[in-house]
C-alpha cells in the first residue's frame, strides 16, 4: 500500500513536472535570463561603438556613487540625485494617486450596480488608446499657449500663463494620470469587499467617524493600499516616457538615464548597472514598507 | 423602572420595485430595566429595523425612542448607551481578541491599565480567559460569538441588542449558549432585547416575548401567556404546535360551555365570556390531549417517533380538520390505524379572543 501511494506520489509529481515544464522555461528564458545578462554586463568595460568588452571593469557603479570614472577622484552624486528624485517622484505619485483614488472607490462601491460597472469600464478606457498620444495630449494641455492656460487667462484667473510643463509638477501628473487605474481598481475591490457591518459595529461600539476611519475602515483596506501602491511604484521609479515628453531638463529621472546610455551614450554597462541599482533600491523600499505594513498588524 | 420606551414608532422603507414597505407599522414596547425581552415574529416582520432603531442606524419616520427618559432621537449611533451583538458578530478581524474586546473602552480613551483588566474581566464572564491574544480567524463559530458578547458588553450599556446571536450555532451549542446568555443577563443587571424566529428560544430565554407581524405587534405576553393564552390565531400558530378548533356555543352550565364544530364534534370550553350562539376559535396544544375511553372518536392516520414521545395525526370520525396529539411510546402505544378516543381538560382549551 505504502510501495503503491509512493509510486503515485512519484507519479503525479511527473506529471506535475511535466505541466509546469514549459512555463518554468518560459519564465527561467525570458525573465531570468535577461536579468542575468543585465548583471553580467554591469560589471564589463563598454564597447566603442555599444555594446561591451568582455573584461571586469567596477567603475560603472563607482560613476553611479560619485567618483565619475575614477579618474580625477571629484565626489558628484549627480546619479545619486537623479535616482533620488525619480524615488521622490515616485512617492509623489503614489500618494497623489492614492488620495485621489480612496474617496472615490468609497464613492463608486455605493453607485448603483450599473452605474457602478460604467464607471468602471471608464476606468480602463485610457488602456485602449496609446499611452504616447495621451501623453502628447497634455502637452498641449498643458504648454504656455495650451489649454489649461487660456481657459484660465480667459477666466481671469491668471494674467501670465503658467509655467508647468517641463517642471516636475508636470511629470508627477502625468505620471498620476498614467497610474489611476493600476491604483484605482485594488483600491476598489478592497474597498468593495469591507464588510459594512464592521463599520456599524465600530459607531455602535462609541466610537466617532473619524476613530471609525482610522482603527477600522484604513485597517481594513490597507492591503488593497499597498497593492495600489506597489503596482504603482515599481513602474513610477524607471518611468522615462513621461519625463521625456513633459518633464524638460529638472524633471530627467533616472528612467531617462538608462535609456540615454543604451540608445545615444552607446555605454551598455553603464546603462546596465543603473538598472541594477533601481532595481534594487526598489526592492529595498518594498521589503522595508512591506515589513512595516506587517509590523502595523494587517 | 421602566428603561426602554417606544411609543407609535413607524418606519416605511421604498423597495427597488417601487412599493413600500411598512417595516415598524406604529410599535408600543416599553422593556424594563433588567428585563430579558425577545422579538419573535416571521422573516421580514420587522424585528431587525426596529433594533436598528434603537440603535441608532435606522431613523423612525415618527414615534420616539426614549431610554431612562432621555429621548434618543438626537443621539447619533456612537453616543447612545446601548451595545449591539450582531448576527455575522462583526469581529474586526485586524485586532487581537483583546483588543476587539477593548474597542468600546479603546474609543472612550480609558487609560491601559483599566482596559486591560476590564478585557480580562469580560472574557472571564463569557468564559474565554487567556485567549485574548488569539485573532479572531484562529477561533471557532461559538467563541467568536462569545467574544462579541464581551465586546458588547465591555463598556457596561444599560441596554444589549442581540439579532439573532446563536443562529449560526449548531443545536448543542446554541442551547449551551442560551442559558449562559440568561445567567450572564441577570448577573449583569441590564435589559437585553433579543431577536429569534425560533420559538422555542424564545420560549426558553425570555421574560416577555413580543410577538410580530408585518410592522405590528400581535401580542405581549410572558412565555406561558404566550404560549397558554394566545390572543390571535397567527400567535397561536407561530408558538408551538396547535390544534384549531372553529365551533359554535350551544348551550352554558356553569363553568363550562358547550360548543360543537361544524362537522359535529362536540367540546367542552371554559364558558368564560362566552355566550349562547356564539362562533369561537378553540386552540389545544397535542399534549393537552390524552387517549382515553370516550371523547373525541377517530382513528390514527400517522404516528410519528419522537424519541420517547410519539406524536399521533388523528382523524376524527365526525370529520375535519385532523388532530395532533403527543402520546408516550410505550407497548400500548396505539399504531397506524387503530381507533381512539381523545379526551381534554376543559380548562385546557383556550378560546382565542380574535380570529
Ligand atoms: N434597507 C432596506 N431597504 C428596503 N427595504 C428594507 C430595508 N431594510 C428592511 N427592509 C424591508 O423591511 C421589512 C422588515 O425587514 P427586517 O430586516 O426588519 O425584517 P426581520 O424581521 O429582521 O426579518 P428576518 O427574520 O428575515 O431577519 C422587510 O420587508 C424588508 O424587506
Ligand atoms: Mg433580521
Amino acid at each position: 500500500m505504502c510501495w503503491r501511494l509512493r509510486k503515485l506520489m512519484t507519479r503525479q509529481n511527473l506529471v506535475l513536472t511535466t505541466l509546469l515544464a514549459p512555463v518554468t522555461l518560459f519564465l527561467g528564458v525570458f525573465f531570468l535570463l535577461p536579468l542575468v545578462i543585465i548583471g553580467l554586463f554591469s560589471i564589463l568595460s563598454p564597447g566603442l561603438y555599444g555594446g561591451v568588452e568582455w573584461s571586469f571593469y567596477h567603475w560603472n557603479y563607482g560613476r553611479i556613487f560619485g567618483w565619475a570614472d575614477g579618474i580625477d577622484e571629484i565626489f558628484e552624486p549627480i546619479y545619486l540625485q537623479i535616482l533620488l528624485r525619480s524615488l521622490g517622484f515616485a512617492a509623489m505619485t503614489v500618494v497623489l494617486s492614492l488620495l485621489l483614488c480612496y474617496p472615490v472607490a468609497f464613492w463608486v462601491s455605493r453607485l448603483s450596480p450599473k452605474t457602478r460597472l460604467f464607471f468602471l469600464f471608464l476606468v480602463t478606457l485610457p488602456f485602449f488608446s496609446s499611452l504616447v498620444v495621451r501623453l502628447y495630449a497634455w502637452l498641449l494641455i498643458l504648454k504656455p499657449s495650451g489649454l489649461l492656460n487660456s481657459a484660465l487667462m480667459g477666466i481671469g484667473v491668471i494674467s501670465q500663463p503658467l509655467e508647468i510643463l517641463y517642471t516636475p509638477a508636470a511629470v508627477v501628473l502625468g505620471m498620476v494620470y498614467i497610474m489611476v487605474p493600476f491604483m484605482f481598481l485594488p483600491l476598489y475591490s478592497a474597498v468593495d469587499n469591507l464588510d459594512r457591518a464592521l463599520i456599524e459595529a465600530s459607531m455602535d461600539l462609541g466610537a466617532n467617524r473619524i476613530q471609525t476611519f482610522f482603527k477600522v475602515i484604513l485597517p481594513q483596506t490597507l492591503p488593497g493600499i499597498m497593492g495600489g501602491a506597489v503596482i504603482v511604484f515599481i513602474p513610477s521609479v524607471g518611468n522615462f516616457i513621461v519625463p521625456d515628453l513633459l518633464g524638460g531638463a529638472r524633471g530627467l529621472m533616472i528612467g531617462n538615464l538608462v535609456e540615454q546610455q543604451f540608445l545615444s551614450a552607446r555605454n551598455w554597462p553603464f546603462g546596465a548597472a543603473l538598472s541594477m541599482i533601481i532595481m534594487s533600491v526598489v526592492l529595498l523600499v518594498l521589503l522595508s514598507s512591506l515589513g512595516r505594513a506587517k509590523k502595523a498588524g494587517v | 423602572m421602566a428603561s426602554l420606551e417606544i411609543r407609535a414608532a413607524r418606519r416605511h422603507f421604498v423597495t427597488p420595485e417601487g412599493g413600500r414597505v411598512a417595516a415598524l407599522d406604529g410599535i408600543d414596547l416599553t422593556v424594563g430595566a433588567n428585563e430579558f425581552v425577545t422579538l419573535l415574529g416571521p422573516s421580514g416582520c420587522g424585528k431587525t429595523t426596529l433594533l436598528r432603531a434603537i440603535s441608532g442606524f435606522e431613523a423612525l419616520d415618527s414615534g420616539s425612542i426614549r431610554l431612562d427618559g432621555t429621548d434618543l432621537a438626537a443621539l447619533p449611533p456612537f453616543k447612545r448607551p446601548v451595545n449591539t451583538v450582531f448576527q455575522s458578530y462583526a469581529l474586526f478581524s485586524h485586532m487581537s481578541v483583546a483588543r476587539n474586546v477593548g474597542y468600546a473602552l479603546e474609543v472612550r480613551g480609558v487609560d491601559r491599565k483599566a482596559r486591560e483588566a476590564a478585557v480580562e474581566s469580560a472574557l472571564a464572564k463569557v468564559g474565554l480567559t487567556g485567549m485574548g491574544g488569539r485573532r479572531p480567524n484562529q477561533l471557532s463559530g461559538g467563541q467568536r460569538q462569545r467574544v462579541a458578547l464581551a465586546r458588547s458588553i465591555v463598556a457596561e450599556p444599560r441596554l444589549l441588542l442581540l439579532d439573532e446571536p446563536l443562529s449560526a450555532l449548531d443545536r448543542n451549542l446554541r442551547q449551551q449558549m442560551q442559558i449562559e446568555l440568561k445567567t450572564l443577563q441577570s448577573r449583569l443587571g441590564i435589559a437585553f432585547v433579543f431577536v429569534t424566529h425560533d420559538q422555542e428560544e424564545a420560549l426558553t430565554m425570555s421574560d416577555r416575548i413580543v410577538v410580530m407581524r408585518a410592522g405590528r405587534i400581535e401580542q405581549i405576553g410572558t412565555p406561558r401567556e404566550i404560549y397558554r393564552h394566545p390572543r390571535t390565531r397567527f400567535v397561536a400558530e407561530f408558538i408551538g404546535e396547535t390544534n384549531l378548533f372553529h365551533a359554535t356555543v350551544d348551550r352554558i352550565e356553569g363553568a363550562q360551555a358547550l360548543a360543537r364544530t361544524a362537522q359535529g364534534v362536540e367540546m367542552l370550553l371554559p364558558a368564560t365570556g362566552l355566550r349562547r350562539g356564539q362562533a369561537v376559535t378553540a386552540v389545544l396544544r397535542p399534549a393537552d390531549f390524552s387517549l382515553a375511553d370516550q371523547g373525541i372518536a377517530g382513528r390514527v392516520t400517522r404516528a410519528v417517533y419522537l424519541g420517547s414521545d410519539l406524536q399521533l395525526y388523528v382523524q376524527p370520525d365526525a370529520g375535519g380538520e385532523e388532530i395532533r396529539v403527543t402520546a408516550r411510546d410505550g407497548a400500548n402505544a396505539p399504531a397506524t390505524g387503530a381507533a381512539v378516543h381523545l379526551s381534554y381538560a376543559p380548562e385546557a382549551a383556550h378560546v382565542l379572543e380574535a380570529a
